[in-house]
């Protein structure tokens, strides 16, 4: 993709996520913290890509290095912000 | 739908994948990777209510799974068994911190949690820095680009910032670290000298071409970055903690967009930008709820003289100190009860105790709101959520601006372990460090019961508080959850 289509993209989802985020209720802010941290996480594209592909055995190191902490970051984050939000409930009984 | 999925497609074919490279683009990759991208999007939208969240962190899920499958089937995977390994250690890792973390402990979590996608950021660049091949970042004349080498030094810059700015801000949440400010002389001249030499090491970076005179560059750039995230977070204190916690949450995003430019990922541009803005949000509603700039708290050193301030021997004014059998006597007479919890209550892990309390309370017809400061905790929303750790139900927990008005009804204002959040210094006092925060109008509540170890501390602001001293404020010394417990006992 040349650099502006990637900007135009950029550019767009900042807006987005400008509405989206100010219509998270401050209650679950913590769990949007959490959350937002799993999913920054999908930079384990990019250690994949250097872990997977030939040509750079340093490349390859760092790029499993880098899968190992966005795993722990994926499945942390991920498991955490569950727990946190199976614990927001309507009471049902007195 | 079926129409604009097909337009969408017959677009992803018609642009070059890897322009750099001539390499056919798959438009089906580009299409996977965009539909990650809109499930994270629809993960924050879950968010906005408790009802739909846990679907909307379904959908998280779904957009990594498909983001990781579509890179593994898409390259030639040469180590699946290493990768698999990898992966496996890490979800291991992660998923038991998961399951056993204290939430008191969240925000030191999260504080490290941020750390690890800035150091994944970094080993990212310069994986693609030295295998730029693998990543199509290849020109025809064998070298990497000079816009790709801008957006690598800068994913690598912010990364490595938000690993040790995080480092730093998760030792001081843990208590690893004094909470307290460090202050180094002429800090504001290193801190923006240091940024400065970032800046033109990236504008060198990109100009310079060959292994040999880029590596001493980009070596340079990545220990002055890791450098430059322990110098930013050192001077500021506990109590700005969350809008720390915020900004680098912030910067991570940024890292793994700027990584996104590189690889020309749609799933990571979207992702970025949403982490991005999120973080920057939360830092400004933080601000916000200080009435305290963006700057001033990344200027840092608020709170520094906290010590001095506190252990000043003021002039004694009477206050009323009362015990657990008279508090619970006047809260069971109430109608209308207003609690309002800050870190001292995350600090005693009263909020079990806490609800106990409210529970004993309702069933005797007491009416029992919860009232949340922006600003309350080390993090946002950390008070919310240990309310509900300890099940308390959410329609009963309210934010400042919509409860305020009803201290004037309430009978009685519960305080437990919060302090700046309830002094009055912020509306009258203009040489209050506070001035100008809103806080609860607890005044108004016809009886103030505040829980509080001794009289010795004040608040983070270091400041006095008049609400200890008025006709109408019982002081219930002790440890929070202790407190709360002979309250329950008394109220049985």
């Amino acid at each position: 993709m040349d650099f502006i289509s990637i900007l135009s993209i950029f550019v767009l989802a900042c807006f987005v996520g400008y509405y989206v985020v100010w219509s998270v209720t401050p209650a679950l802010h913590t769990p949007l913290m959490a959350v937002t941290n799993a999913i920054s996480s999908v930079i384990i594209v990019g250690a994949l890509i250097a872990a997977a592909e030939a040509g750079s055995p340093a490349a390859k190191w760092l790029g499993l290095a880098g899968v190992v902490l966005a795993s722990v970051n994926i499945f942390g984050g991920f498991a955490v912000t569950e727990r946190m939000l199976a614990m927001y409930k309507k009471k049902e009984k007195k | 739908m079926g129409r604009f999925v097909s337009v969408l497609a017959v677009a992803l074919f018609a642009t070059p994948a890897h322009a750099a490279t001539g390499e056919p683009v798959n438009p089906w990759v580009a299409l996977a990777y965009l539909v990650a991208g809109v499930f994270f999007i629809l993960a924050l939208r879950g968010l906005s209510s408790p009802s739909t969240s846990r679907r909307g962190n379904r959908f998280g899920m779904a957009g990594m799974l498909i983001a990781v499958v579509t890179t593994l089937v898409t390259h030639d995977v040469a180590n699946l068994v290493e990768i698999a390994i990898a992966i496996a250690i890490g979800g291991l890792i992660g998923f038991l911190i998961a399951r056993r973390i204290a939430m008191t402990a969240m925000p030191e979590l999260v504080a490290a949690f941020h750390s690890l996608v800035g150091l994944a950021a970094v080993l990212v660049g310069w994986a693609a820095y030295l295998n730029p091949g693998a990543f199509g970042l290849l020109t025809a004349d064998g070298g990497i680009g000079a816009v790709s080498k801008v957006e690598m030094g800068l994913g690598i810059a912010i990364g490595a910032i938000t690993f040790s700015g995080s480092v730093i801000a998760f030792a001081k949440l843990s208590g690893r670290m004094s909470g307290s400010p460090i202050l180094l002389p002429a800090r504001h001249v290193i801190n923006l000298g240091t940024l400065a030499a970032i800046i033109v090491l990236t504008a060198l970076f990109a100009m310079t071409t060959g292994p040999a005179e880029t590596l001493p560059l980009i070596v340079a750039l990545t220990v002055l970055a890791f450098v430059i995230g322990f110098l930013l977070i050192i001077p500021i204190g506990g109590a700005d903690m969350p809008v720390v916690v915020s900004m680098l949450n912030s910067y991570s995003g940024w890292a793994a967009a700027a990584m996104g430019f590189t690889l020309g990922n749609t799933a990571m541009i979207i992702t970025g930008a949403l982490v991005g803005s999120s973080g920057a949000i939360l830092s400004y509603i933080m601000c916000r709820a200080m009435n305290r700039s963006f700057l001033s708290v990344i200027a840092g050193g608020f709170g520094a003289d906290d010590a001095a301030a506190g252990g000043e021997a003021k002039e004694q004014r009477p206050y009323k100190q009362g015990s657990a059998d008279d508090a619970a006597f006047m809260l069971e007479q109430a109608d209308k009860v207003i609690i309002i919890p800050g870190y001292g209550m995350a600090v005693a892990q009263a909020q079990h105790a806490l609800r106990e309390m409210t529970d004993i309370l309702e069933e005797k017809g007491v009416e029992v709101k919860f009232a949340i400061h922006p600003v309350a905790g080390r993090m946002p929303g950390h008070m919310n959520v240990l309310l509900a750790e300890a099940s308390v139900d959410y329609d009963k927990v309210f934010e400042l601006e919509d409860i305020n008005s009803e201290f004037a009804q309430a009978d009685v204002a519960f305080i437990i372990g919060a302090n700046d959040v309830v002094n009055p210094a912020a509306k009258t006092d203009k040489s209050s460090p506070i001035y100008g925060m809103p806080v609860f109008d607890v005044d108004k509540a016809k009886q103030v019961f505040f829980i509080k170890r001794s009289m010795g501390g004040v608040g983070y602001a270091g400041v006095d508080n008049d609400v200890f001293y008025m006709d109408q404020t019982m002081m219930l010394l002790s440890d929070a959850k202790k407190m709360v417990e002979e309250i329950v006992k008394a109220l049985d």
